[in-house]
């Protein structure tokens, strides 16, 4: 056994597949996929183009569910939820970054930090104060009213990585967030990344097909044409 | 954070929003206008007098041939022994006759009638007297005369005690009555009122047009009637009598503009529905171009209802707000209209009301489709969007 981590693990994969029909064809994204995850780790799920990253994260964070398979998030069983169920799920205990940061365009930094707890019920006022903490927090203490439009791309990759830790979640699970950065943003977006985990425990689950970047984290789970291809651990990585 | 929304797609919400001003404001004037006549109409009955009966030979209603009057004024005393109180029930004969001073002559209605017609009628008087009972016994050639004749015949003279030609005949002028307007196209200021005796002479006739009873309250007016209508046919057995009342008149009135305001208010919302398809269709163009928003925002933890509710509040912000907008335009070509057109306009408190609700509905209704479109997308289909 790799893992030795005492409880229950943030994610529990058991033989996950996932297909698409599409005009009666059937692409079969991901064929069998088991896997655990734990508080705390640091992972990158590696493969090339195609091979079912992005399916296996989605899946992951609960905007999706599996054609068959179980998936216990935090040991609860999905399948168990209903729709809602599922969002207040990725609300409350996912955080989210993606390769082309999905911020809202004409919405203040701050405003598009804030959102997740819009959806939590939290008042304005915390909402904005924690908003502004969690900027603080990604080095943009002084990008509050900017909106997307006026900031450099790691700038906006940084709000989106504030955005995802604005709820304290538990997971934050990252596809590509280095995708659209040159490598100095990249790298600077990486190195936050990594903060998270080794400062606030928070497991940190990073999609990429590419090597150095999967290098940066302590784990790395090996994906080709949809399964596990291997899952090994490199000494240089934090946990 | 609708507000927002709106706010940055700004032209297209205009555009949205002007379907539902142009309903809104059509269904604002269109009413005001219908009420407004209808009010109007209402006042003229009212300035009649209260309380009265018409009766008339023959069957009233629209298309009803006129009937050749059998009645005279032993039936007149008759219907006062019915009603008991002879000062409850006066009588008219009607001719058009020219009236003429010196060379002015201008032509009139010369209505025969009694001391009794103050009571029953609202005529109110800016000089002289009123007929008397002796005027009447004694066939006086005496005149009240309406405002409009009193005008053209005399202008800024009194008349009083002048000598006016009717009918080449000389009648002497005892009064001038009150400007009192006109009632369903009856010039009553072109009216010249002369003793019922002296105007069966006069014409040549030994017959009366109407006899009309005053009641003295709204709930003595339908037994009255009946009591009317019962002792004339028992008189004359076999004829028709109609006596029509103020009530049923109002009521005619009433419903054939109540129709015509409900027509009118039928078009103006079949333009408010012409609106809200509009609203639809943009909020669908909406939902398809915030794909991707709502995919983040399914992301981030918005469910369903929360997505539903997003979008319906931004619908029916952009209706309210265009009737609103609607609203304040229609008020104010209300009022345009009626300063400067004869038309009167009434704005009602609920047609503002109605139209606002309209249009807060028509946001829900129409939006629904879009926001429910909006509610359903899978987030990682919305997200992978571009
Ligand atoms: N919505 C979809 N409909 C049909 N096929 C899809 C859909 N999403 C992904 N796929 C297919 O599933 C496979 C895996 O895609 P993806 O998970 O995005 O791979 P990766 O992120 O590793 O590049 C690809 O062959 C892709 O074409
Ligand atoms: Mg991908």
């Amino acid at each position: 056994m790799i893992f030795e981590e005492a409880g229950v693990p943030a994610f529990e994969a058991v033989n996950l597949t996932r297909s698409y029909r599409l005009e009666g064809v059937s692409v079969d994204a991901l064929r069998g996929v088991s896997l655990r995850i734990h508080h705390g780790e640091s992972v990158a799920i590696v493969g090339p183009s195609g091979s079912g990253k992005s399916t296996l994260m989605h899946l992951l964070g609960c905007l999706d569910r599996p054609t068959s398979g179980t998936l216990r998030v935090d040991g609860a069983d999905v399948s168990t939820l209903d729709d809602a169920g599922l969002a207040e799920l990725r609300n409350k205990a996912i955080g989210f970054v993606f390769q082309s940061f999905h911020l809202l365009g004409r919405t203040s930094a701050l405003d598009n930090v804030a959102l997740p707890l819009v959806y939590r019920g939290v008042g304005r006022a915390e909402r904005r104060e924690r908003a502004r903490r969690a900027l603080e927090a990604v080095g943009l203490a002084h990008r509050l009213d900017h909106r997307p439009s006026q900031m450099s791309g790691g700038e906006q990759q940084r709000v989106a990585i504030a955005r995802a830790l604005v709820g304290d979640p538990k997971v934050v699970l990252a596809d590509e967030p280095t995708g659209n950065l040159d490598s100095r943003n990249g790298q600077e977006v990486m190195g936050i990344l990594a903060d998270l985990n080794t400062a606030r425990g928070v497991a940190v689950v990073l999609v990429t097909h590419e090597r150095e970047v999967a290098e940066a984290a302590r784990r790395q789970i090996h994906v080709r044409d949809g399964l596990i291809e291997r899952d090994t651990v490199s000494g240089t990585g934090p946990r | 954070m609708a507000l927002e929304a709106l706010r940055v797609n700004r032209l297209r919400s205009a555009l949205t929003m002007f379907g539902v001003v142009i309903g809104v404001s059509a269904v604002v004037i269109l009413v005001a206008i219908g009420t407004g006549a209808k009010e109007a109409i209402e006042g003229e009955i009212a300035g009649l007098g209260s309380n009265i009966i018409l009766v008339v030979p023959g069957q009233v209603g629209l298309g009803a041939a006129p009937t050749q009057s059998r009645l005279d004024l032993n039936d007149v005393a008759y219907v006062r022994r019915v009603v008991g109180d002879p000062a409850k029930v006066t009588v008219a004969v009607n001719s058009g006759e020219s009236v003429r001073v010196g060379r002015t002559e201008v032509f009139a209605t010369i209505t025969g009638t009694d001391e009794y017609m103050p009571n029953i009628f609202e005529r109110p008087l800016r000089r002289g007297r009123y007929l008397s009972g002796t005027d009447v016994d004694t066939r006086r050639r005496v005149a009240v005369l309406g405002a409009e004749v009193g005008e053209k015949l005399f202008g800024d003279v009194d008349p009083i005690g002048r000598q006016v030609t009717i009918a080449g005949v000389r009648f002497r002028v005892i009064g001038l009555y009150e400007s009192v307007g006109a009632t369903f196209g009856v010039a009553r200021d072109q009216e010249v009122h002369i003793p019922v005796t002296t105007a069966q002479r006069l014409i040549g006739l030994s017959r009366i047009n109407g006899i009309a009873v005053g009641a003295s309250g709204p709930d003595e007016i339908e037994p009255l009637r009946q009591r009317v209508v019962d002792g004339l046919s028992g008189r004359y057995p076999g004829e028709r009598f109609s006596a029509v009342t103020q009530t049923q008149l109002l009521g005619t009135i009433g419903s054939v503009l109540g129709m015509l305001t409900g027509v009118l208010a039928a078009i103006a919302g079949i333009s408010l529905l012409v609106g809200g398809v509009g609203v639809s269709n943009i909020m669908l163009v909406s939902v398809r171009e915030r794909t991707r928003e709502i995919g983040l925002r399914k992301a981030l933890g918005a469910r369903g209802r929360d997505v539903l509710g997003q979008f319906l509040i931004e619908a029916v912000l952009l209706t309210t707000i265009g009737g609103v907008i609607g609203i304040l335009l229609g008020v104010g070509g209300s009022l345009l209209i009626q300063a400067l057109s004869p038309v009167p306009a009434a704005i009602t408190w609920w047609s503002i009301a109605l139209a606002f609700g309209v249009s807060a509905g028509v946001g829900v209704f129409f939006g629904v489709a879009p926001a429910r479109r909006a509610a359903r997308l899978d987030p990682v289909i919305a997200l992978r969007a571009e």
